[in-house]
């Protein structure tokens, strides 16, 4: 097997055994993404020689015995709305072409800290708003399964670099389904954590209630590395959750023989496209099948995350990004009269149609005369929703279903048909609102051979017995070893 | 959503639209906001609002000084400065305009 085939095990275990260095496989990814990033799009900027330099410093320190740290010198990417010192953080929008961050974020202190080796910048859609990897200044990324389809969105490039095995491990950003989408469409293992379980320190604002940073690998086990690094408590971030980091908990506590998956009746209604649906019964079966019992459980106010989630996501993202002003940083127009009309230049031309269309609706909601009907509601029925998982998770440990309604769509499929989009994310936006960890596993594919993620949801800080479950499946199945065909 | 109304709102949005925006813009918006009309199906009858998914109390960190970012560093990004400070167009008075 060739570098990028390999499990971050298996690279941490060639590495310490010095069957490799660091450089090699610094030296193996850069090469990849030569090659095939032209045509998938997932990095916009990439960090080649630091990240050499990088290796060869973590290659001297391992021969003389130094510790290299739990990440051993493997290269990690960043989502680029995530900041890095000194680095263009785009978030894949005009406003920010040129924004270059003063200070680190958490997630990236940690990565240094733990002996990852920062490689490049991911593409996203702009501000992380949207489900295709489309309306980002760079275009969209592409899905290494079938490059004329999305590779999800927003960390599509995330998704598609770990996919395409430009990276073993890679860093994402999931507000609304924003790692796990992604993962299902591209065939890899996303991993969203508990709300406040990773510090949001240097995440670029989009519903600051709902934004939580996650890993992405090809399997559990790489996630569980990555978790383990960036997970823990930070006073920069006022909702970082001061509780005991997931690695602190016992796994062992967990076997899929002990534990009972739920079934959500409401996730196989109308729309679920039947492979999605097949496949992902499939897969509980064979949860079932290795001892775990299964029941069927109601989640009632489950068709209400879509209208719930949008009027708070846009509400929080409208007040975000009143912060574009075309004064402190991001894009100022050329010319404007006086201003006012310099904030509304600026902010006309900066945003794209998007983002745009999310800081209308957020304004509209929060705005005189229509705040309760539109805001306050929306947060009381969030209430609800939670208590619906609340109430599930009484009688089960994890719930399992589809990411998705249906596989990777074509790109510009559902661009001029913003609320088709919005629809699209049904199933990943209640984690989000309850704020409850959720993951995306590969599980099987359609009959077009389009990637198919099983998403398994548990309670507040039960990050543990999603992994051990994912970790279960994927000895049990090998759906997230198979990798697409690449010419290059 | 008519077109003036949604003018308002992005005029409220600090965002200048042209009136092929402003009409995109309210049909999209009406359409997103008839479909959000189904939350008026939920009993929410005193259901306090829930705005943060966990709900902690005030993080309170110790009052001591800390480094914080220097002058250059906090100018760096800014489209306009002198230096030491952002310069921004005239607020009181005459109009003006790069």
């Amino acid at each position: 097997m060739t570098i990028h085939e390999l499990s971050v095990r298996q690279l941490r275990d060639k590495l310490g055994s010095r069957d490799l260095s660091r450089v090699e496989v610094v030296e193996h990814y850069l090469a990849r993404i030569d090659a095939l990033n032209p045509g998938l799009n997932a990095f916009v900027h990439v960090d080649a020689d630091a990240a050499v330099s990088r290796a060869r410093e973590l290659d001297s320190h391992a021969s003389t015995g130094e510790p290299v740290g739990p990440l051993a010198g493997l290269p990690v990417a960043i989502k680029d709305n995530i900041c890095q010192k000194g680095v263009v953080a785009s978030c894949g929008s005009r406003m920010m072409a040129e924004f270059r961050p003063p200070y680190d974020a958490h997630v990236v202190q940690q990565i240094e800290r733990d002996g990852g080796i920062l490689i490049g910048r991911l593409n996203l859609d702009e501000f992380a708003m949207g489900s295709s990897s489309e309306t980002s200044v760079f275009g969209a990324v592409h899905n290494p399964w079938d490059r004329n389809r999305t590779a999800g969105g927003s960390s599509g490039g995330a998704a598609a670099a770990v996919s395409a095995g430009l990276v073993p491990l890679a860093i994402g950003s999931d507000t609304g389904g924003s790692i796990r989408q992604p993962a299902s469409f591209c065939g890899v293992t996303g991993f969203k954590p508990t709300y406040g379980r990773v510090s949001r320190y240097g995440l670029v604002a989009y519903g600051s209630s709902l934004d939580q940073i996650g890993p992405f690998s090809r399997d559990a086990d790489g996630c569980r590395l990555l978790l383990q690094t960036i997970a823990g408590h930070d006073v920069r971030d006022s909702t970082s959750l001061t509780t005991t980091s997931p690695s602190e908990q016992n796994d062992a506590a967990f076997d899929v023989s002990g534990i009972t998956i739920g079934i959500v009746d409401e996730h196989y209604g109308e729309g679920l496209d039947p492979d999605v649906s097949r496949v992902t019964l499939s897969a509980i079966d064979q949860l079932k099948q290795a001892g775990a019992k299964v029941r069927h459980i109601r989640l009632p106010h489950a068709r209400y995350c879509v209208a719930t989630y949008y009027l708070i996501a846009c509400s929080e993202a409208s007040s975000n990004l009143a912060r574009y002003d075309g004064i402190h940083y991001g894009h100022r127009a050329e010319s404007y009269d006086d201003l006012v009309g310099l904030y509304c230049q600026s902010r006309g031309v900066g945003f794209g149609a998007e983002v745009k269309r999310r800081i209308m609706l957020g304004t509209f909601a929060l705005s005189a005369g229509y705040y309760e009907a539109f805001y306050l509601k929306a947060l009381k029925v969030r209430r609800r929703i939670r208590e619906d998982f609340d109430a599930a998770f009484q009688d089960v440990d994890v719930i399992a279903g589809p990411v998705a309604p249906t596989t990777a769509f074509e790109l510009g499929a559902n661009l001029d048909d913003p609320l088709a989009m919005y629809l699209g994310d049904i199933h990943t936006l209640s984690a989000n609102l309850a704020g409850i960890p959720a993951m995306s596993v590969p599980c099987g594919s359609c009959s077009a051979g389009m990637p198919i993620g099983l998403q398994l949801m548990a309670a507040p800080l039960n990050e543990a017995v999603l992994l051990q479950v994912a970790g279960e499946f994927q000895q049990m199945t090998g759906w997230h070893q198979s990798a697409p065909l690449l010419d290059g | 959503m008519n077109t003036e109304e949604v003018r308002k709102v992005a005029k409220l949005a600090r965002l200048k639209m042209s009136d092929a925006e402003l009409l995109d813009h309210g049909q999209q918006l009406t359409a997103v906001l008839d479909y959000v009309s189904l939350l008026n199906e939920v009993d929410i009858e005193d259901v306090a609002p829930m705005p943060h998914a966990i709900e902690t109390r005030n993080n309170f960190r110790d009052d001591v000084m800390q480094p914080s970012l220097t002058r250059k560093d906090a100018l760096a990004n800014a489209p306009q400065t002198d230096g030491l400070y952002f310069v921004v167009p005239q607020i009181l008075g005459e109009k003006g305009g790069r």
